[in-house]
């Protein structure tokens, strides 16, 4: 599987990051050098195998369902680059 | 005492319970060796004022004969730790000024403990890189040089600050992180202790985020007793990280010295990989033959999907982070680049603020678990997980603990490797495999390279048994009596 420059726009739109025109190219070829190394997991026989989820075996500890923390707008917001009452700033999204 | 700075973390502990110092003697001293250091571009923030008030609160306890087991003692912090009301940048131009609210549960036990914070010190982006060159705040100098050659060497990486400040004697200790080797191969190439404990042994909660199911703090440290001390107040469980593991941390300090006779020393065939140098090679073997000394038996074990784990990381840890890094967005914490839309706001920001590597990582990642491919990519990379750490489940069956050499090379000189990404990986080929398996392990400065250079050997233990790892650690530290230390070029 390789990828061209236009899978190379769509993995940058899906990422939100903004990618000029002229840095596809580059881009597409170290993308594709990194795919081509990780290629070679396909000669490993996996059936049946099962995907590991979880590095050290231990059972997730339940907690009671209560309310533990809260009130903490202004620490919250305090190092948003904009922020007015307490609440993010951002571009308008509804008209 | 002459330079305070050399002393060791256990040696300034026991000067300062003796009360032959004072915590803000050492403290200064500290503070006069970081300033002057500044070439190496160790430390990304230094906090020398609050540093000192701390000294003077542990001496008001110390005084009293009061005080916890790292009282007065001045560390470095990886600058992926948040601390509370100090600038955490994780080496990002994205977290511009953010000043987090809250304190990481690892430096939190730290300062319980008594630590002082001397400031945060300079880490690849995001801790991503093996070289300390992808930081925004640009590369960490090694305090070693080449015989005869004052060209600039890499620290290693992602915690080059880290190894850099405590090989140059610019703090006692220092905490590290390390998802695929940042603890350790940094402090082989600069002749440090760093020890990476099991997954959910240290607390995960306040560290940025790279990888979740690889990422473990850890220390790096002058010698293996340091390395004990400072893991014993790192470690522990914390419920506000569900991965950290409920049980008792044990005295670490008290294995060292044990024998290990009739310890069963496992060595990894696969791991004698084409084109090692053969001064690692002869390094490696001559590990084996003081542990031989010291009664432990050699056994040959096999990891057959070693060759797989490389490639296996850089599917699983680009896929977590692609996830973990959207939360950086200018909108709720670091830089902001206005855009015309919130996407462009997004895009233009993201763009603006992550270097090469991060983007890089970010959208291989994003591809990776993309519809469509999430099978055939992240789905056999976890399971290609599951056969890598059965093979550690059956060496074990053989053997007690691994040796193997820590990295395949010495440091290697500032811009050397960083053109090609797949090179610059393979700095990490011994060590990401004890990461996929969620394993401890540690590196011990064990000789010089014919340049000059430090190289350490790695321990890797089974889960859960940093105890065995630290005692034949020690052994191996004892045997080969690693004394070599930089010259102080950069003070002039």
């Amino acid at each position: 599987m390789s990828v061209d420059q236009d899978t190379v726009r769509r993995i940058a739109r899906l990422a939100r990051i903004a990618v000029r025109d002229d840095e596809l190219p580059a881009l597409a070829g170290e993308l594709n050098s990194i795919l081509g190394f990780v290629e070679q997991l396909g000669e490993v026989d996996t059936t049946g195998v099962e995907p590991m989820t979880s590095a050290v075996a231990v059972k997730m500890k339940m907690r009671d369902d209560v309310v533990t923390s809260g009130n903490h707008q202004k620490d919250v917001t305090a190092n948003a680059p904009k922020s007015e009452d307490g609440f993010y700033v951002v571009p308008r999204v509804v008209e | 005492m002459s330079d305070l700075t050399k002393l060791t973390l256990a040696g300034a502990r026991d000067a300062l319970k003796a009360k032959e110092i004072t915590s803000s003697e050492l403290t200064g001293a500290f503070v006069k060796a970081m300033d002057e250091a500044r070439v190496l571009n160790a430390f990304i923030t230094e906090t020398a004022d609050q540093a000192l008030d701390m000294a003077k609160a542990s001496d008001a306890r110390l005084v009293k004969g009061e005080g916890g087991p790292l009282e007065g003692l001045p560390l470095g912090i990886k600058d992926l730790f948040a601390t509370k009301n100090v600038l955490t940048t994780a080496g990002s131009h994205i977290l511009d000024g953010f000043k987090p609210p809250y304190e990481s549960t690892v430096t939190a036990n730290l300062w319980r403990d008594g630590a002082v914070m001397l400031g945060k010190l300079n880490n690849d982006e995001f801790a991503m890189g093996s070289s300390n060159e992808t930081s925004y705040y640009g590369p960490v100098i090694n305090p070693w040089r080449r015989k005869g050659s004052d060209a600039k060497l890499v620290p290693g990486g992602s915690s080059g600050g880290s190894s850099a400040a405590v090989a140059a004697n610019l703090c006692l200790a220092a905490t590290a992180t390390d998802t695929g080797g940042s603890i350790r191969q940094p402090a082989s190439y600069t002749g440090t202790v760093g020890i990476k404990p099991t997954y959910g042994r240290c607390s995960r909660w306040g560290i940025i985020a790279y990888a979740s199911s690889l990422d473990q703090a850890g220390p790096i440290t002058h010698d293996v007793r340091d390395a004990a001390i400072m893991l014993g107040s790192m470690a522990g469980y914390d419920e506000k990280d569900s991965t950290s593991v409920d049980r008792p941390v044990p005295n670490y300090e008290a294995v060292l010295g044990q024998s290990v006779k009739g310890l069963r020393v496992g060595i990894p065939k696969e791991y004698r990989v084409d084109g090692m140098p053969a001064e690692i090679d002869a390094l490696w073997t001559r590990g084996m033959e003081w542990l031989k000394a010291a009664g432990a038996e050699i056994v040959d074990v096999s990891l057959p999907h070693t060759k797989y784990a490389l490639p296996t990381y850089y599917i699983v840890a680009p896929a977590e982070c692609s996830s973990n890094l959207a939360r950086y967005d200018g909108v709720r914490y670091g830089l902001r680049v206005e855009g015309k839309d919130i996407t462009d706001l997004y895009e233009q920001t993201r763009a603006a603020g992550f270097g090469p590597e991060v983007r890089r990582r970010i959208m291989i990642g994003t591809y990776v678990l993309s519809a469509g491919y999430y099978d055939a990519y992240y789905l056999k990379a976890q399971q290609v997980r599951t056969l890598i750490a059965q093979d550690f489940a059956n060496a074990y069956a053989k053997c007690d603990v691994l040796l193997t050499p820590t990295a395949p090379s010495a440091a290697f000189g500032i811009g050397e490797s960083s053109a090609d990404p797949i090179a610059m990986y393979l700095n990490d080929v011994f060590t990401v495999t004890v990461n996929l398996a969620g394993l401890p392990a540690i590196s011990v400065p064990a000789g010089l390279s014919g340049e000059g250079l430090p190289l350490g050997l790695q321990f890797i233990g089974k889960t859960f048994d940093e105890e065995t790892l630290l005692r034949t650690a020690y052994a191996l530290e004892q045997a080969a009596e690693f004394k070599a230390a930089p010259t102080s070029w950069w003070r002039t």
